[in-house]
């Protein structure tokens, strides 16, 4: 029964793999979870954004480029240009980087696609419709206004009582969301599935930098995305988190924004330099130099880069020591930097580097980004940050880092990558004076500003007098921008040109050494017709011979199966061939389940509260419906995987790609429940206006009966499996685990009425209340993972040796257990914390 | 034209561009005090330091570019371990040490002789400064009274949202937070009036939000703090 299916010829076997990976017509293309597919979504969509920033930095430019400009007021430019920072980070950047990871991963590390389809197909509609309501509240006139990085109070209700600080905060989370299920998706993908042979040191260096830039991701959003709901809890309930009349603060606010914003600077940056570390080698006829040292740099940069955070904040009091160690991890950031740089300059001396044109744009990064790093190491220094901050000299400093370390880079990369994408050649004709103008451009506009700002022009003015010699420094800034501007006109007019009248090619135009060159070109949508076997540095392959190979079905998975999507996961070091992943095909699903999400933000967003809770039922109901497609009834064993040899299906290994998923969900989740627990103490030991007038009295007897059930929901589940694992049912212990959770929830509930002090009443109230929610909604999903198992179990998909819904359940009981008791126990501890506060003041 | 005068005008045109493009009322490279003077020295060291490893960098990127072969000696452990780690390390080391000997002498500090002390109330979207030096109420609006040739501590404070008190002639910017008092140490060394500006974005009024420091000579300022107490009473 297990015999491997017979060898095709290539033609049949791509009309056959196609006929099952293929996305569809019409309508169906909204069902499509194609990596290829979503990734050119995801950059499309991005540079669409890009685009509308781009207008909206125009209009910026059009107000300051005179002295008393009666083009805009005051509170539209504040919306303008809180708009600009807001689309190009969070719609353009990320998205962006996104989505090249997304198109470009599988291809580069020889999968058939990335590891959860149909989480790549949610994340791109949360995208576009947390995007859409952005715009669209633009274009309504209630734009978020309060800038970029939303300080408290400003952004609160008080001073801030309209709409817009809520388009804000519930558009950007949206949009997270997808930030996080990507993060999550290519952190697994690039652990998991890779070609066999391909261990961890010989992964193209590009899988290096996505796979530190996704567990950056995973870490870094959470603090944002903790302080985003809490802000709009403020917003909607008056829960006084950041009232500092209250017992909140607004430098809570700061820490937790500056937390995510900081290392969003190194996620926006690695991906680029990433693209810079590939293309950069081929262009020079040599192998990267360096690898494993740029290895290292990387990591260093990812931990350096979360303990940077407050020099945003040299200026808002924290003690001077304090500033000194933010400083030096600051400055120190320059190290890791340079070792790459210095490596692409070992890399260019040691080879034959051709002049072609991604090398211009790869020019045009190097010096705006070395130029960018040393204003950001003069702004490391406490000293000069006190003048610098919050003037112009920010203003350029910033875009010189996150224009030069990403939209340069990508520039190159589009003229490296789109052959591949299209299939064509470039035209070469407009793409050198659309470098020029792009790179004078954008010296003019930004090198300027670096002076206003020392000669005192704060940021986010809408207008300046003419007498402290500001006006022909922003009037040359915007004729720059304005030249900026026709560059990337002209950059799309030459894309659109090659997508027209390029040249069809072969193969591997560039020579280059990695797998995304080993496929016909446009790529087919399954990518390989079969597998790569990899046994040197995935960067100096011979490609071209691959490429016919692979075609012709002689590497592994070369055959089309029972309709399956059938990709290879590997063990995460070694590279060898671990199971079979069979991926989930087409499906309207993550249409609409991002659909309910949407209607879930909206009706926050148009404050139905209480309507809120049927979108979020929606949601609840077709996550669930998620998995009725996937899964095994029957044990099958190892299965032929070609070439010979056999493997498993996910479904019966310990270690499959959903699993790991559901691990770096629990991180991502944990970094947020950390967040908060930074929060409670923050506020405990800095915020004005403590004690809290009462603390209320929670005694002992709920909290140990909240733990007892916490412990309980937990070994049950353990002993579920375990149950499952001797063949026997775990239905009993299951329903046992639901009823823990259930029990832990009822008396959170009581707890949160009837101990806790009025919510709106302090912070301390707020936090406590928070705290305590945090673990109800936690073993409330708990007690629906206990209630998925039992189905799961009674539908017959899971024996002894497919228990994977029942251990990913179990992961999730562990985490609720532990967070929650540290929840439960720290509202326990609050009123002795609160003494010992009021005891040292 | 002789090369001489050419260079000549090029040398005045270059000097006259650079002069013309650091001053202003507002600018941190027309320093009035030493804070201000201090950090504006640190930043003409940074940027010759700046513009040097910027030639060298750039300059070996386009050489390994063009004549990588020049270059082919040196392996790619030494640009790594030479360029890339020590270089840094040593040029960082320095700044470091040097911003950090800098700010601290820069920061607000208890003195044996304390210092005169005025508070900074910012408020959307004007500033409210006080005297605790003058007994009865004493307020001043936009404007801040304070003797020349002495030290004087700015405490700062919010009444509503984040704003920042910032005189670059003078000193850094200080942040105003609600609930947090902020103090940023400042002289004027000269009787003069020096502009401020907020500088953390406040809402619609933020551009608006400016004042002006006056410096009085010290036998005359308080006389001159007086007065302006008197005038904006009966205003």
């Amino acid at each position: 029964m297990n015999r491997e299916p017979e060898r095709l010829n290539p033609i049949a076997l791509h009309r056959q793999l196609a006929a099952i990976w293929d996305s569809g017509k019409g309508l169906q293309r909204l069902g499509a979870v194609n990596h290829t597919v979503l990734g050119k979504r995801f950059m499309v969509t991005a540079f669409v954004f890009f685009a509308i920033g781009g207008v909206l930095a125009m209009l910026i430019r059009a107000q300051l480029a005179t002295p008393h400009s009666a083009f805009m007021d005051a509170a539209t430019y504040n919306q303008i240009f809180t708009m600009h920072g807001t689309v190009m980070m969070f719609l353009f950047a990320i998205p962006m980087l996104e989505g090249a990871a997304i198109y470009f991963l599988p291809k580069m590390l020889g999968a058939r696609d990335l590891a959860f389809p149909r989480l790549t197909a949610l994340g791109y509609w949360c995208y576009l419709f947390g995007g859409t309501i952005i715009i669209v509240a633009m274009l309504a006139g209630v734009a978020p206004d309060s800038g970029w990085f939303m300080y408290t109070p400003l952004s609160s209700r008080p001073f801030s009582p309209g709409v817009n600080a809520d388009v804000w905060l519930l558009g950007i989370t949206f949009v997270e969301i997808s930030a996080v299920c990507a993060a999550i998706e290519i952190t697994v993908s690039i652990l998991k599935l890779r070609a066999p042979g391909m261990s961890l040191d010989k992964m193209p260096i590009f899988g290096w930098y996505m796979l530190v830039t996704a567990l950056m991701m995973i870490f870094g959003f959470p603090p944002l995305i903790l302080a985003s709901i809490l802000l709009e809890v403020e917003r909607a309930f008056d829960f006084p988190f950041f009232d500092p009349t209250r017992g909140g603060d607004s430098l809570l606010w700061a820490h937790l924004f500056w937390l995510f914003g900081h290392p969003e600077v190194y996620i926006i940056f690695l991906p680029a330099a990433g693209a810079v570390s590939m293309i950069l080698p081929v262009l020079a006829r040599n192998p990267l130099m360096g690898y494993r040292a740029i290895i290292v740099a990387l990591i260093a940069m990812a931990f350096l880069s979360f303990g940077i955070w407050v020099h945003h904040m040299f200026t808002l009091g924290i003690p001077h020591l304090a500033l000194a160690f933010f400083s030096a991890a600051s400055a120190l950031v320059a190290i890791p930097t340079g070792i790459q740089i210095f490596a692409w300059i070992a890399t260019l001396a040691h080879g034959r580097p051709r002049f072609e044109i991604p090398m211009l744009y790869i020019f045009g990064f190097l010096v705006v980004f070395v130029a960018g790093g040393l204003t950001g190491v003069m702004l490391a220094m406490v000293p000069f940050n006190w003048q610098a901050h919050d003037t112009h000299f920010v203003v350029a400093h910033l875009h010189y880092v996150l224009v030069g370390g990403f939209v340069f880079p990508m520039l190159a990369a589009a003229y490296y990558w789109l052959p591949q994408v299209t299939g064509r050649l470039p035209v070469f004709k407009l793409s050198i004076p659309a470098f020029w103008l792009i790179f004078i451009g954008f010296n003019m506009t930004f090198f300027m500003m670096h002076i206003t700002g020392l000669r005192g022009m704060p940021r986010r003015v809408f207008t300046y007098p003419a007498d402290i010699g500001w006006d022909w420094l922003n009037l040359l800034s915007s004729v720059g921008g304005f030249i900026l501007t026709m560059g990337f006109a002209l950059f799309v007019i030459d894309v659109v040109l090659q997508l027209r009248f390029g040249k069809p090619f072969r193969r591997n135009p560039w020579g280059a050494g990695t797998l995304e060159w080993a496929q016909p070109t446009p790529p087919p949508s399954y990518n390989f017709a079969s597998l790569p076997t990899v046994d040197r540095r995935a960067d100096t392959l011979d490609a071209g011979r691959m490429g016919a190979e692979l075609a012709g079905g002689r590497g592994y998975l070369g055959f089309a199966r029972n309709g399956w999507m059938e990709t290879l996961a590997v063990d995460m070091t070694t590279g060898r061939p671990e199971h079979v992943v069979l991926l989930p095909n087409n499906s309207m699903l993550p249409l609409w389940t991002s659909l309910a999400i949407g209607g879930f933000v909206l009706s926050l967003l148009f404050q139905f509260y209480l309507f809120s809770l049927v979108p979020l039922a929606l949601v609840l109901v077709l996550a669930l419906s998620w998995t009725r497609t996937t899964g095994q009834r029957a044990d099958r064993g190892p299965i032929p995987i070609g070439r010979g040899e056999m493997a498993p299906t996910h479904y019966e290994i310990s270690g499959a790609p959903s699993w790991w998923g559901m691990v770096f969900t629990l991180f991502a989740n944990g970094t947020l429940f950390a967040s908060l627990l930074f929060g409670a103490l923050f506020l405990w030991a800095v915020a004005p206006n403590w004690p809290p007038p009462s603390t209320g009295e929670i005694g002992l007897v709920a909290p140990v009966l909240v733990l007892l059930a916490f412990a309980l929901a937990a070994g049950t589940n353990h002993l579920a499996v375990a149950a499952n694992r001797r063949g026997g049912s775990p239905l009993l212990w299951l329903a046992l685990c639901a009823a823990a959770h259930l029990t832990a929830v009822i008396v959170l509930v009581w707890c949160i009425r009837n101990v806790v002090p009025d919510p709106t009443s302090h912070a301390y109230a707020a936090v406590c209340f928070i705290l305590l929610a945090y673990a109800a909604l936690h073993s409330s999903l708990g007690a629906v993972f206990a209630f998925y198992g039992f189905e799961r179990f009674r539908q017959g998909y899971v024996s002894a040796v497919r228990s994977l819904d029942l251990r990913i359940g179990s992961l999730w009981h562990d985490y609720t257990a532990g967070t929650g008791a540290i929840a439960v126990i720290l509202v326990v501890l609050m009123p002795a914390l609160v003494a010992m506060g009021a005891w040292q003041q | 034209m002789s090369r001489s005068a050419i260079k000549r005008i090029c040398v005045l045109g270059v000097t006259g561009l650079l002069t013309a493009g650091c001053t202003g009322p507002l600018s941190t490279l027309e320093p009035a005090g030493p804070a201000a003077a201090s950090i504006a020295l640190l930043w003409w060291i940074m940027l010759a330091g700046s513009v040097v490893l910027f030639a060298i960098v750039i300059g070996l990127f386009t050489l390994a570019f063009y004549r990588p072969a020049w270059l082919a000696g040196i392996s790619a452990r030494n640009w790594i371990l030479h360029g890339g780690i020590t270089m840094s390390s040593v040029v960082i080391l320095l700044l470091l040490v040097a911003a950090f000997v800098l700010g601290e002498r820069l920061v607000a500090r208890p003195l044996a002789d304390p210092p005169l002390a005025v508070q900074a109330n910012g408020r959307m979207w004007v500033w409210e400064f006080s005297y605790p030096s003058v007994e009865g109420p004493s307020l001043t609006t936009n404007v801040l009274h304070i003797p020349a040739g002495e030290i004087v501590d700015v405490r700062v404070t919010s009444s509503d949202v984040i704003h920042s008190f910032w005189s670059p002639r003078l000193a850094g910017k200080i942040d105003a937070v609600p609930g947090h008092e902020n103090v940023v140490r400042l002289t004027a060394e000269r009787p003069g009036t020096y502009r401020g500006v907020c500088a953390e974005f406040c809402g619609v009024g933020h551009t608006q939000m400016h004042f002006t420091v006056i410096a009085h000579p010290p036998e005359a300022y308080e006389q001159a703090l007086a007065d302006a107490i008197a005038a904006e009473t009966t205003e």
